[in-house]
């Protein structure tokens, strides 16, 4: 299967280059992305067998990359679990494109790039030894910089592209060091060997926190998300949804590969910090995401949610490993996992609605749109899926995975720490607040974009997207309803991941009654989508047949009521603004500082009344403000250097000279 | 014969919470007019209103979509099927283990979702104003019910609606101090869901106050019965949720022998009518608060709930 996949990487990477040769002609398009979908799908099948048979990690050396090492690669069962959720990603992202890329205006700059990403997200997760990662690592950043780079005319996107390309060199340094103090100075890079190696205790403690940081920046933990929300909306549409549906996923990966596996036994205060960062990432991310009004940023920041709810259960699991309870800790990875594969669901589904929006309207932003229900009717029933999906709605996906994740916080009580004990209740409470304010945040979205009247000609002028488009949706929204209604069967893909890097995997699901789940006893707790759903099918069904059999199915048409106002201009209805106010005054004003100055002229005057609303970004403040304008000072500073003379060029290489020979003296 | 013994049981619970909703309404409405020294209106009133409502032909906004004519027949199902897994005269209900009290509390966040989406559909400023009231309120209610929700799994060990509710009956349950902060909380988030005084007011059409309201101001015919509907389900289901969890006697599932069940039955009644009672009582000595008032009432229940949880993480004997 390893050397199916390892073909697949090849046949992507060859892509990019006939890419480069085909692009001159109209047809490129289909035939790259047409090529992309039968590699990714081989890719998926290939990659979809070692979790539903029991089949041993392949490995393979290639004598690639530095020569006394080669390039080690493996396919173990979360290798394979996270090559799914890329190729998937990318088999859907490929069929939406067949039609979404016809519209694009420089498609030069994307064709050749998409497929080496894809191979670059392929080879980082199967990669073996810390080279092949860093090296596939750098390759999926910057061909995914080169993507979002691809419309680098639009006012902002240069930005973006900078904020990107520094952030994600900063992640690599620090998995550079991470990976450099594992492999010890005897340079082990194969993680084989960092696997057998069990580093010290403040070693592996320090490996944690540096992939932390580096793989938390690529996943967009808060306080280092600042670049996702500028570059995953910059990206055509379908690579947004690769960006933020699988690229952040691959840096889980990563994150996970490290914590659980190389970085050895646990620490107490592991999954303390893991847990605190989750918790702060799940609600500073729909908060941000609550007050933007460009539809594809607040997916974007919501992504940074769904990244805060991955990392809650992997805090939950690391706790539970380290105090030797690996059925909870089986749980909540379960939990985490199965976010992960959800969340790639529904943020595709949801970005290639985005995508959809934009090619029909060319408006990103909410405050624009409005009403395309009526125009685009198909697109907006598959996004309304997509939004009750990630609210978290029985009987869709999203419910399952948050479902797991609270049966795992509700386990915590027995971990024998303190600090636990008092932290996990609090991130209990944030992860509801949070999955609150996640279907307060798609009411918006969904409301003030697809319902309502059109605010724009733009709006009115909507026609229904492609065909291409909508069968990717399609099939993302039935993903979307399967994984909620037969989670079993998902859950036991699972457990071949879990037992490899947990030693514990939950019970088995399949045989439980109707198809329900049961995570650890059938008293404590159980949950069945597939009844909750015909229930309600039925149900609704029952209401829907009897009130139009033995009552009345007559139906008028008339102008909206309104309480009688006949006021009804499409500007009087509420806006993306006006809908988060209620959100913004209660929790705005302590975390974005927002302000709101409201002038009303006195009676008689005839100017408009005004208001003014400021929110300032904390975080973007306090962190990333002081250290840009102390390289400014620097770099202002040293740049004094290039204009000396020659006189003190030579005092200046002579003086360093004698530091340096000072330094190694006391050194020796 | 056990099973349909318990498939019967279990019909009977739905079709009971589905006949007595629209009664309950009636009488917190008839208990609230008596206690302003007025007659108020007959106990059957709101079915007639009903069957007023499902006769009269939908006049529907020229602006509507498909979603505002689905939305009513989504939200009755989510509340319906909510409301048939609280148990209400009988525990250990035939599919009760089908969806647990975290799962009843999200299908009725789906009820909302739809019904603030059909708020924003017709495109008008006082459903707007509506929705976004709503989900603000939702957004600190939801957690609360959330924490509440865990503090009682942790103590009978279990989030299954049954289990804790059987757990309750028994001598172990006794006198907790995270019980009380759960009790105070979960009535705080009872009001509040429900739109009652001093949250919102459901006999008001004052525009500036209301909240429900005017989330469906645009229904009318058979949607709007069916969202009434809906709205007497959900206080019903939270009085059944707050009587069989607070107030378990004469639920036990042992023995369905049929005196068990008349018991059982009666109990249940008489629950509802204190219940009613009481709300009714708590509404006429209260006034509506502001808006931005809610947000304190509501954090208040969000830091009763998290107390209680964290409480049980500390001890088990809280």
């Amino acid at each position: 299967m390893l050397t199916v996949i390892l073909a697949c990487a090849a046949a992507l990477l060859a892509l990019a280059a006939f890419a480069v040769v085909i692009v001159r002609y109209a047809a490129a398009t289909p035939i790259i992305y047409g090529m992309t979908m039968i590699v990714t799908a081989i890719s998926l099948a290939a990659a979809a067998t070692p979790l539903f048979g029991a089949e041993p990690a392949a490995m393979r050396t290639l004598p690639l990359g530095l020569p006394w090492l080669g390039a080690h690669f493996r396919l173990d069962a979360l290798s394979a679990f996270f090559l799914v959720v890329v190729d998937l990603g990318a088999l859907c992202a490929s069929l939406f494109a067949l039609g979404y890329g016809t519209h694009e205006q420089a498609p030069q700059r994307v064709l050749p790039f998409y497929p080496a990403f894809l191979a670059g997200m392929t080879l980082v997760v199967i990669a073996d030894d810390a080279f092949a990662f860093l090296f596939s690592w750098e390759f999926m950043s910057l061909s995914s910089w080169a993507l979002v780079m691809a419309h680098h005319r639009e006012p902002g996107n240069a930005r973006a592209g900078y904020v990107y390309l520094t952030m994600a060199s900063f992640g690599t340094l620090l998995l550079l060091l991470a990976f450099g103090l594992l492999a010890g100075p005897g340079g082990h890079y194969s993680f084989e060997q960092m696997r057998a190696a069990h580093p010290s205790a403040a070693l592996g403690a320090l490996a944690l926190v540096l992939s932390l940081i580096g793989a938390g920046s690529k996943a967009g933990v808060v306080p280092l998300h600042v670049w996702l929300p500028l570059a995953h909306p910059a990206a055509p549409s379908h690579v947004s949804a690769l960006m933020s549906g699988v690229m952040t996923k691959v840096a889980v990966y990563g994150f996970i590969r490290i914590a659980f596996e190389l970085a050895g036994a646990p620490a107490w205060w592991w999954s303390m910090l893991v847990l605190a960062l989750g918790g702060v990432t799940a609600v500073m991310g729909v908060l941000y995401a609550l007050m933007q009004h460009d539809l594809k940023r607040l997916l974007a920041y919501h992504t940074v949610e769904n990244i805060g709810i991955i990392f809650i259960g992997l805090g939950l699991a690391l706790a539970f490993k380290t105090y030797a309870m690996p059925f909870a800790a089986a749980l909540a990875f379960t939990a985490a996992l199965l976010h992960v594969f959800n969340h790639s669901l529904f943020k595709s589904l949801l970005f290639f609605g985005a995508g959809a929006v934009l090619t029909a309207t060319g408006e990103r932003d909410m405050e624009r749109l409005g009403g395309l229900i009526h125009r685009m009717p198909q697109t907006a029933f598959l996004v309304l899926v997509g939004c009750a999906a990630i609210s978290a709605l029985p009987p869709l996906n999203g419910f399952v995975s948050e479902w797991l994740t609270f049966q795992a916080i509700l386990l915590s009580p027995q971990l024998p720490t303190w600090g636990l004990k008092l932290l996990v209740p609090a991130i209990g409470a944030m992860l509801a607040l949070s999955a609150a304010l996640a279907a307060a945040c798609f009411v918006k979205a969904y409301g003030v974009t697809f319902l309502g009247r059109p605010r724009t000609g733009a709006a009115e002028a909507a026609k229904e997207t492609d065909r291409f488009s909508l069968v990717a949706m399609i099939a993302l929204s039935a993903f979307c309803l399967i994984v909620g209604i037969v989670p079993g069967v998902f859950i036991d893909a699972l457990a071949p991941v879990s037992s490899s890097l947990i030693g514990a995997h939950m019970p088995p699901q399949i045989g439980a009654q109707w198809l329900s789940i049961v995570p650890i006893a059938a008293s404590r707790s159980s949950y069945d989508g597939l009844l909750v759903f015909l229930f309600m099918v039925i149900s609704g069904a029952l209401a829907a047949t009897a009130i139009h059999r033995l009552a009345s199915d007559r139906l008028r048409r008339a102008p909206a009521w309104d309480c009688g106002y006949p006021d009804l201009s499409p500007v009087t209805q509420y806006t993306a603004a006006s809908f988060a106010q209620p959100i913004r005054r209660v929790f705005g004003s302590l975390v974005f500082r927002a302000r709101e100055y409201g002038e009303m002229p006195p009676p008689g005057d005839v100017r408009p009344a005004s208001l003014k609303v400021e929110i300032s970004d904390l975080i973007w403040d306090a962190v990333y403000a002081p250290i840009a304008s102390g390289i400014g000072v620097a770099a202002d500073r040293l740049n004094r250097l290039q204009f000396l003379t020659i006189r003190q060029f030579l005092s200046l290489v002579f003086g360093a000279l004698v530091i340096l020979l000072l330094v190694l003296a006391i050194w020796s | 014969m056990v099973l349909i013994r318990d498939f019967a049981v279990q019909g009977a619970q739905m079709l009971l919470v589905l006949t007595l909703a629209p009664l309950f309404t009636a009488y917190v409405r008839k208990v609230k007019a008596r206690l302003l020294r007025r007659r108020g209106p007959s106990l059957i009133q709101p079915y007639r209103d009903l069957a007023r409502l499902m006769r009269k032909e939908v006049v529907l906004a020229e602006s509507a979509s498909w979603l505002f004519r689905v939305c009513p027949y989504l939200i009755f199902a989510a509340t319906w099927v909510a409301a048939s897994l609280v148990p209400t005269f009988r525990t250990g209900l035939l599919f009760s283990w089908s969806a647990d009290l975290i799962a009843i509390i999200a299908l009725l966040g789906s009820a909302r979702f739809f019904l603030a989406l059909a708020g924003l559909d017709v495109g008008t400023s006082f459903g707007g104003i509506g929705s976004s009231r709503e989900v603000m309120i939702a957004s600190l209610a939801e957690p609360a019910m959330l924490m509440i929700v865990f503090t009682l799994a942790l103590i009978a060990g279990s989030t299954q609606l049954s289990t804790i509710a059987a757990f309750m009956t028994s001598a172990e349950a006794g006198l907790r101090v995270s019980l009380a902060l759960g009790l105070v909380g979960l009535i705080m988030v009872a009001i509040a869901e429900n739109g009652r005084i001093p949250i919102d007011n459901p006999a008001t059409h004052l525009e500036l106050t209301m909240v429900h309201e005017a989330m469906v101001l645009e229904y009318s015919g058979r949607h709007l019965a069916l969202i009434e509907l809906s709205a007497s389900l959900k206080l019903i289901l939270y009085v059944s949720l707050l009587a069989c969890l607070f107030l378990p006697w004469g639920i036990e599932s042992a023995g369905a022998s049929p005196p068990t069940l008349v018991i059982g039955l009666v109990a249940y009644l008489g629950k509802l009518a204190l219940g009613g009672f009481l709300l009714a009582l708590f509404e006429t000595s209260i006034a509506k608060m502001r808006v931005f008032r809610v947000p304190e009432f509501l954090g208040a229940a969000l830091m009763l709930g998290l107390l209680a949880t964290l409480l049980r993480f500390v001890s088990a004997s809280f």
